[in-house]
């Protein structure tokens, strides 16, 4: 690790101002990808300007059709939160299936879905759920949020404050956790929407992204059963030493199948 | 007034205590005045020329101390680190043995190859003036797997070691098993690939080193797990120390697995630069540093044939094998696949004939070495795996045709065809003790409602044996040991009668604080807590080999207990004295010397006191003070064995197998503290279990990067992976050690993986699939229905 500035800004104006005046500065959320890298010195920013102190970047808050988490929100409190539990089971039971306890404690909602790593949980519930990213600038719907491997619509000096959460009628999430790492090797977010289905998502490819096939299939019909032969072309998703990309095409099927049950469990 | 606490009791573990409450004392604990940090530079390509290193921006880097490169270790006429062992091929060819620079000169052989070393005020500076070191790498081609690198036109990793071959190695009769071949009913075969593994001892690797130019003398501070061998290695061999100003310390070490069981480059470099710069130098491996430069285990490839009579019986065995080396030869590197591995191909069975040729292969990959149970599990899980393809093959169930081959009890000792001759074993015993523990009756019924889940269930065996104990020190240097193989322990009773044992073993989280305790607590009747056991430190232990293969207890307790024997011999010399007693008539026992048929005694404490205070003492035939030292080398190896059960199940749907349930029956020996042995079976098992279903070290073909660089991609075995396991102890009595003890630190690596690949076959052996390479991975696995004879059932 290489010496850098900390700042602990007192507000949300303060720590973007921080963001956009300071010199190759980066924002510390819960640093749990952050800290690794920067250990190994893959990333050598000059100053954090950790987010820990702003009280209102945490919290969850209900206005009935939808649910706000602030980003500073770790994944413990989500997995836990009796509001979350009882309105969307499969983002808290998504949250519960993040990494282990430690990375819970820490992790928060915000650094998961800016990071935007390709098998990470949280990107998979914001897109499947269709829900929307509020920065301190402006409101980005999740379809227009994430562009690909750790590629957001952030713009430099935005901070996420918090993910709304539209209330589905039935939702579920299934995970296929990769043996080392338990991000996840394939993950599929289904959820049953008055608007329609969706379907997002994680693991499989360089992003997060649906399956409109799925997402026809299952809102004419919300059963496994509807999408058991619907495959997934390995074109485009990853390979690497702990799946290849035809097996991964599989699994997208298979965790799909098992969301739907989770979502009618 | 503590308590005695003898053989077969099973307290905590004394050591648990400051381990538990963050006080144990870890090489990276250490701070010495005026210390500083060091960093490795290390090759970041798999095979490269190295044209020239510009020192300048890195020495003109803030705090930089030095930078010292392969030059430098040149010019000061260093040595190369040795190999501890010397094979020769079936002429009597001795090994291609390419130096083995501490750092790289001319060539980088391995992602990780060290190519120099940056001294700095702090580990900070260290790390960006290495990053500032200029180093003009001409890249090569790499070539990773041992088929690979034997192949024509492979890139050469050495100017002289054609075709990549160190040795061309072979064990048994050759002709005696084409014969055999010749008439046999059968004739199963079989090709597989044995995974290469990292350690991940959970401490990584660290090193200080001071020089004091008063004395001359040079201090290393270590993870090692054996301090006395890297003095003598790196002393003697590599930086030209006289041994008596070289300290080597390994204090609490944090697990090994083998990984810290040889002389590593960083140790002679660090203690060399401390000579340099006049001042402490401190380097700790990160996780990442670690997998790209601790040896390696395992890594072979495989082929065998089992040939087999018309009843079944083991005609004869014929194994051929390439392992892989690395980069270079490590301290025992040669030795595992060889002579850890051909006599192994025995098991436990009556096989006539064995012939086994293992090719011996350098590759730009970290050089491999032992790693639990290394070579053993090797050789088990080649023979386990071929005695189920044959059962399949000839129709004969597999229990029943391991049954007709095992060697009977009665018939030990058992002389193999490969060298090694078993003392002791009940390999039947183990079986049937197994097959109720599992209870394999009602398996049937477990299966039955696996598969209505739609899961598929298999019951998989090894019942197997390994040679541990290392080493009986005549045998191994025929086998071309450079080193003896004995242990030692000296005994000292204090004027008040507490006692310390300076013992040559390491202890790092075996235990042997509290299991070496028991021994003397029961010979000495001497309290448990008043007995405290050091290791680990050349200036206070007279000398070791350090501990390995399963060899702690087997060699160092061996010694601990003959030095015992000799306490009390003194003892009863002292007590006839005080007694006026002929010697003959004194009796030792719980503690007590007494005149045999009176009811006169003395305490240990009482002839303690004497020994010291020798007034009334026979001064003209007998030394003051109580204290005793004893080496004792091995006549043979031990046997430890058993029989494990892995049931698996499989997921169809994803390829995931699930161990659901494990039963080992181990016949280990002697059982000094079976919590600790439990402890070691459990541990062993996992590790093998890991082997089986989830480590695998990869490496790029061509550019020699490490894929599975990090735990993010090497996938350990975690808890929530396992059933509770049913373990149990079936024993023999091992006849040449002096305790019956036969060891049982690698059983259940050396047994499990076999087993739970058995597993797994037979849960698809209905879809024709034979064999399963490890690590089974779902996407393995799916792959293999995929390819299978018959649809996937349907959920
Ligand atoms: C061992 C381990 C296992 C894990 N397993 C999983 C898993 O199974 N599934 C999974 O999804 N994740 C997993 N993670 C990731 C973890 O859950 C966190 O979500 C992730 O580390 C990011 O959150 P953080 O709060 O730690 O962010 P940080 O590490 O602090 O920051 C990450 C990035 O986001 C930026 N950032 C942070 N907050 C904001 C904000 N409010 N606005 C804009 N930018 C911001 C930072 O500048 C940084 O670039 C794992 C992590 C570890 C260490």
């Amino acid at each position: 690790m290489k010496s850098f500035a900390y700042h602990q800004p007192g507000g949300i104006p303060e720590a973007a101002k921080l963001l956009s005046s300071v010199a190759e500065s980066k924002l510390v959320a819960g640093g749990m990808t952050l800290i690794p890298t920067l250990k190994q010195r893959l990333a050598q920013p000059e100053a954090l300007i950790d987010l820990s102190s702003l009280a209102d970047l945490r919290g969850i808050s209900d206005d009935g059709a939808t649910i706000t988490i602030g980003a500073m929100t770790p994944h413990a409190q989500v997995a836990a939160s009796e509001l979350v539990r009882g309105k969307i089971p499969a983002l808290a039971a998504l949250a519960s299936m993040i990494g282990d306890p430690a990375v819970r404690n820490r992790g928060t909602i915000g650094g998961s879905v800016a990071n935007n790593d390709p098998a990470a949980d949280y990107p998979a519930g914001t897109l499947g759920l269709g829900a929307t990213i509020v920065t301190n600038a402006r409101e980005i719907a999740a379809d227009a949020f994430f562009l690909g491997l750790f590629e957001t619509a952030l713009e430099a000096g935005e901070i996420i404050t918090g993910i709304r959460f539209p209330v589905p009628l039935k939702a579920g999430y299934a995970k296929f956790k990769a043996p080392a790492s338990r991000y996840a090797l394939v993950g599929v977010f289904v959820a049953q929407l008055p608007a329609g289905v969706r379907v997002a998502v994680t693991g499989a490819g360089a992003g997060v992204f649906r399956v409109p096939p799925m997402e026809a299939a299952l809102s004419n019909n919300f059963d496994a059963s509807a999408i058991a032969a619907i495959k997934i072309d390995a074109d485009g998703l990853t390979s690497d030493i702990h799946a290849e990309a035809d097996y991964r095409a599989h699994l997208v099927t298979v965790m799909a199948k098992r969301a739907v049950g989770a979502a009618l469990g | 007034m503590g308590n005695v606490i003898g053989i077969g009791a099973a307290p905590k573990r004394k050591e648990d205590q400051r381990f538990l409450t963050g006080r144990g004392n870890y090489v990276s604990d250490i701070k010495r005045p005026g210390m500083t940090a060091g960093v490795f530079v290390r090759s970041p390509h798999g095979h490269a020329v190295i044209r020239g290193i510009d020192k300048t921006a890195a020495l003109a880097a803030p705090g930089v101390i030095a930078v010292l490169s392969g030059e430098d270790v040149a010019a000061d006429g260093l040595g190369s680190l040795p190999c501890g062992w010397g094979i020769s091929d079936a002429q009597g060819v001795p090994m291609k043995e390419p130096p083995f620079p501490m750092l790289a000169q001319g060539k980088a052989r391995f992602v990780g190859d060290m190519v120099a070393f940056v001294v700095a005020e702090t580990a900070e500076q260290a790390n960006s003036a290495a990053e500032l070191l200029n180093v003009d790498y001409e890249v090569l081609p790499s070539v990773v797997g041992v088929l690979e690198a034997v192949r024509p036109g492979a890139p050469q990793l050495f100017d002289d070691v054609p075709n990549n071959i160190c040795c061309d190695w072979e064990l048994g009769d050759k002709a005696a098993v084409e014969t055999a071949f010749r008439k046999a009913a059968h004739v199963a075969r079989l090709s597989l690939v044995n995974n290469r593994l990292i350690g991940n001892p959970m401490e990584p690797r660290a090193a200080i080193a001071e020089y004091e130019p008063g004395t001359d003398r040079h201090t290393l501070w270590s993870t090692s797990q054996f301090p006395h061998v890297v003095r003598f290695l790196m002393g003697a061999l590599v930086l030209n120390i006289p041994q008596h100003k070289l300290r080597v310390v390994a204090p609490d070490v944090g697990g090994g697995f083998g990984v810290k069981q040889f002389h590593y480059g960083e140790e002679a470099v660090i203690t060399w630069a401390a000579r340099r710069v006049m001042r402490p130098v401190k380097w700790v491996a990160s996780r990442s540093e670690g997998y790209v430069s601790d040896r390696h285990g395992r890594d072979h490839v495989t082929e065998a044939e089992l040939a087999l009579d018309e009843h079944g019986k083991f005609l004869a065995f014929r194994v051929k094998t390439l392992a892989n080396m690395g980069g270079y030869l490590s301290t025992f590197g040669p030795n595992i696949p060889t002579n850890l591995y051909g006599p192994l191909l025995g098991g436990v069975y009556t096989t006539p004939a064995i012939y086994c040729n293992v090719k011996v292969v350098f590759t730009n990959t970290v050089p491999v070495d032992a790693y639990r149970g290394a070579g053993r599990p090797e050789a088990t899980f080649v023979l386990e795996r071929i005695v189920d393809v044959a059962a399949t093959e000839m129709g004969i169930d597999r229990v029943e045709l391991r049954r007709r081959n095992m060697i009977p009890k009665e018939a030990y000792p058992y002389q193999t065809p490969v060298l090694v001759q078993y003392d002791s074993g009940d390999p039947i015993g183990c079986l049937d003790g197994a097959l109720v523990a599992a209870d394999v009756k009602n398996f049937g019924v477990r299966k039955a409602a696996s598969a209505r889940k739609g899961k598929f269930r298999g019951l998989g065996y090894s019942t197997y044996v390994e040679a541990c104990g290392l080493a009986p020190s005549r045998f191994a240097g025929r086998l071309g040991a450079r080193g003896g193989l004995y242990e030692s322990a000296t005994v000292r009773v204090h004027p008040t009668g507490q006692v310390t044992v300076m013992i040559g073993t390491h202890n790092h989280g075996q235990g042997h604080e509290t299991t070496f305790a028991q021994i003397v607590s029961d010979k000495l009747g001497v309290a448990f807590e008043n007995i405290d056991i050091v290791f680990g430190d050349t200036d206070r232990v007279q000398f070791g080999m350090g501990t390995y293969g399963s060899r702690s207890l087997v060699v160092g307790g061996a010694a601990l207990s003959k030095a015992t024997d000799k306490v009390i011999v003194k003892g009863k010399k002292i007590a006839a004295h005080l007694l006026e007693a002929s010697e003959m008539d004194i009796q030792f026992e719980a503690g007590k010397f007494s005149v045999a048929g009176t009811d006169r005694t003395k305490t240990f404490e009482e002839i303690a006191g004497a020994a010291y205070v020798p007034h009334d003492y026979p001064l003209e035939v007998l030394e003051p003070g109580l204290e005793e030292q004893a080496y004792y080398d091995p006549v043979n190896f031990t046997y430890p064995g058993g029989c494990h059960i892995a049931e698996v199940e499989v997921d169809p749907e994803t390829g995931t197998v699930t161990l659901v349930n494990y039963t080992a029956v181990d016949d280990v020996g002697t059982v000094i503290n079976p919590m600790i042995v439990e402890g070691q079976l459990h541990g062993g098992i996992v590790q093998g279990v890991g082997q089986a279903l989830y480590e695998n070290a990869v490496y790029d073909e061509g550019s020699g990067q490490l894929l599975s660089g990090s735990l993010m991609d090497y996938c350990m075995p975690r808890a929530d992976h396992l059933p509770m396991m049913t373990v149990a102890t079936h024993s023999t009595l091992c006849t040449h050690t002096p305790m019956g003890v036969k060891g049982c630190g690698e059983v259940g690596t050396i047994g499990s993986p076999a087993a739970v690949i058995n597993a797994v076959v037979d849960a698809l052996s209905h879809l024709g699939v034979t064999h399963v390479d490890m690590p089974a991975t779902p996407n393995r696995i799916w792959r293999l229905l995929q390819n299978a004879s018959l649809p996937v059932a349907a959920e």
